[in-house]
């Protein structure tokens, strides 16, 4: 099932929560810098990564990290990403 | 019959608070295991028993401040006879009042309201009596095994709470998590703190708001005041690593991969394996070294505040084991659970500050290590290899060294050594 920008903003939300429990999204510009707005570090980084992947149940390679730079450019990926092929 | 007191848990350590007893009085203790819990103003820390027994009094209440060294608690050997009477060498402080057992109405009553079944609660005040910090616990605990997740992933206190309920008075085990998984926030303490003019309760002693830059402060004067720094630095070409880490970490499921810091550290834990000189202390006007290769992480954890636990034995752990210890480390150092190991054995503190985005650190040498190694960020930038230009990706590592221990000429080999050995990222 294609994840919607609403499903795919909740999750990103979710999974940034688990690592900063008071992070408000309000505020927050689609295409601002996740990491330095919410100082996750490389380790935070990678437990975005790891719980994104599981929860929306798709694969996110390292060459996939430029595009979950903002809030924007993660709904687009979860989105593509959680896109139901063509039947054929 | 011999005290278990309060530790020093650093050289500017001079008070803490006990926070919580992870046993209760008549269980057996073993060596090594966990007794209490301790705020030092920088971290909970999880203090562990040095000897074999039985836990018999406990003589300071959760919530207490006091001096090292204070007498904690009582253990006895095993079949020796227990204290009949409770020593009652600490009176209770302030809000703490002495419950008779069994629990007074008071207690009962906060008992139901926070869902907790007396009957279910272990007593860890004098003689086992119940206290209410024991309900409160209980209370906590429950909560907490509700909102663990499964993958154990769980920074369940936000750093911001943490502090903001040290400097409101709150006990954060009385607080109920309204974030994802059960998580504490900020608004979540401002909920239950008390009204500014109302009297504080003193069930928690405040923390003082400065005291994290006070312990900073005296531990930094003291470096600056009597170690002679030296420094080094080099910059050192990642393309071997990052180019290994690309192809390897595609073969790894999201959870084992590898970050290009946690290659950094075992490149240093094996430099420091091979210059013993750098990994160690200057006690008593000698070098002494390190009892192996534990490496202090600098971790930020609460706002503005660092602790650097010790990655323990990292010269000996390959790679990916370096890699889960220090993830887990940092999740511990940040859910406020250290061991008091961790935090008084580093041999050699290393500060990386890449993620911050500068490109280098120069850092000041935690007393009484003899050496700090600063990493930067990782920046590509033109590079000249067997003449020709090119785009490499490049880190800038430092060391800060103590004069009275070494010299620039071992600095600067060591610095090789880290180089040497990122060139050969698959032999890490």
């Amino acid at each position: 099932m294609t994840m919607t920008e609403t499903e795919a903003r909740d999750l990103v939300v979710r999974e940034i929560r688990r690592i900063v429990p008071d992070a408000e999204f309000e505020d927050l510009a689609p295409d601002a810098d996740l990491r330095r707005t919410f100082e996750l570090d490389s380790l935070d980084f990678l437990g975005f990564v790891e719980m994104l992947a599981k929860d929306a149940a798709i694969r996110i390679d390292e060459e996939d990290y430029p595009e979950l730079a903002t809030m924007t450019s993660c709904q687009r990926l979860l989105s593509s990403r959680t896109a139901t092929p063509p039947t054929s | 019959m011999s005290d278990f007191t309060m530790p020093s848990l650093g050289a500017d350590m001079e008070s803490g608070t006990l926070l919580e007893w992870l046993k209760r009085p008549g269980q057996p203790v073993h060596r090594g295991e966990a007794l209490a819990v301790v705020d030092t103003d920088k971290a909970a820390i999880e203090i562990e028993s040095f000897q074999d027994g039985v836990l018999d009094t406990v003589l300071v209440e959760p919530g207490t401040r006091v001096a090292v060294g204070t007498p904690l608690a009582t253990l006895r050997a095993a079949g020796e006879p227990a204290t009949r009477t409770p020593v009652a060498a600490v009176p209770a402080p302030a809000g703490h009042p002495h419950r008779p057992h069994p629990p007074g109405p008071p207690l009962r009553h906060h008992a139901a309201e926070l869902g907790v079944r007396l009957e279910d609660v272990t007593g860890t005040g004098p003689g086992g009596e119940v206290t209410r910090h024991d309900v409160e616990a209980a209370a906590a605990r429950a909560t907490e095994r509700e909102a663990v997740p499964s993958d154990g992933y769980r920074p369940r206190v936000s750093p911001y709470a943490r502090r903001l309920a040290g400097e409101l008075g709150v006990d954060l085990a009385g607080v109920t998590g309204t974030g994802p998984g059960g998580a504490v926030r900020a608004e979540d303490v401002r909920a239950i703190a008390p009204e500014p003019a109302t009297t504080t309760p003193a069930t928690t002693p405040s923390r003082a708001p400065s005291s994290d830059r006070a312990v900073v402060a005296a531990r930094m004067s003291r470096s600056k005041r009597e170690i002679p720094h030296y420094y080094v630095g080099t910059t050192v070409d990642l393309h071997a690593l990052t180019t290994w880490l690309t192809r390897t970490n595609r073969e790894r499921s999201v959870a084992d991969r590898i970050v290009p810091a946690a290659a950094l550290l075992r490149a240093t834990a094996l430099a420091a394996r091979r210059m013993p000189q750098l990994n160690g202390f200057w006690t008593d006007d000698a070098f002494v070294p390190g009892d192996g290769v534990h490496l202090g992480v600098a971790v930020s954890v609460r706002k503005g505040a660092l602790v650097a636990p010790a990655l323990h034995g990292a010269d000996d752990l390959a790679l990916p084991d370096l890699m889960h210890a220090l993830r887990d480390l940092v999740q511990r150092a940040r859910a406020g659970r250290l061991t008091r190991t961790e935090l008084t054995e580093p041999t050699l503190t290393v500060t990386d500050l890449g993620d911050q985005g500068v490109e280098e650190v120069i850092g000041v040498i935690q007393p009484p290590q003899v050496a700090l190694v600063g990493i930067g960020r990782v920046v590509e930038r033109p590079w000249a290899v067997d003449g020709l230009l090119g785009v490499r990706p490049v880190v800038r590592v430092t060391l800060s060294g103590d004069h009275r221990a070494t010299d620039g000429y071992t600095g600067a080999r060591f610095l090789a050594t880290v180089d040497e050995l990122l060139q050969r990222p698959e032999e890490l």
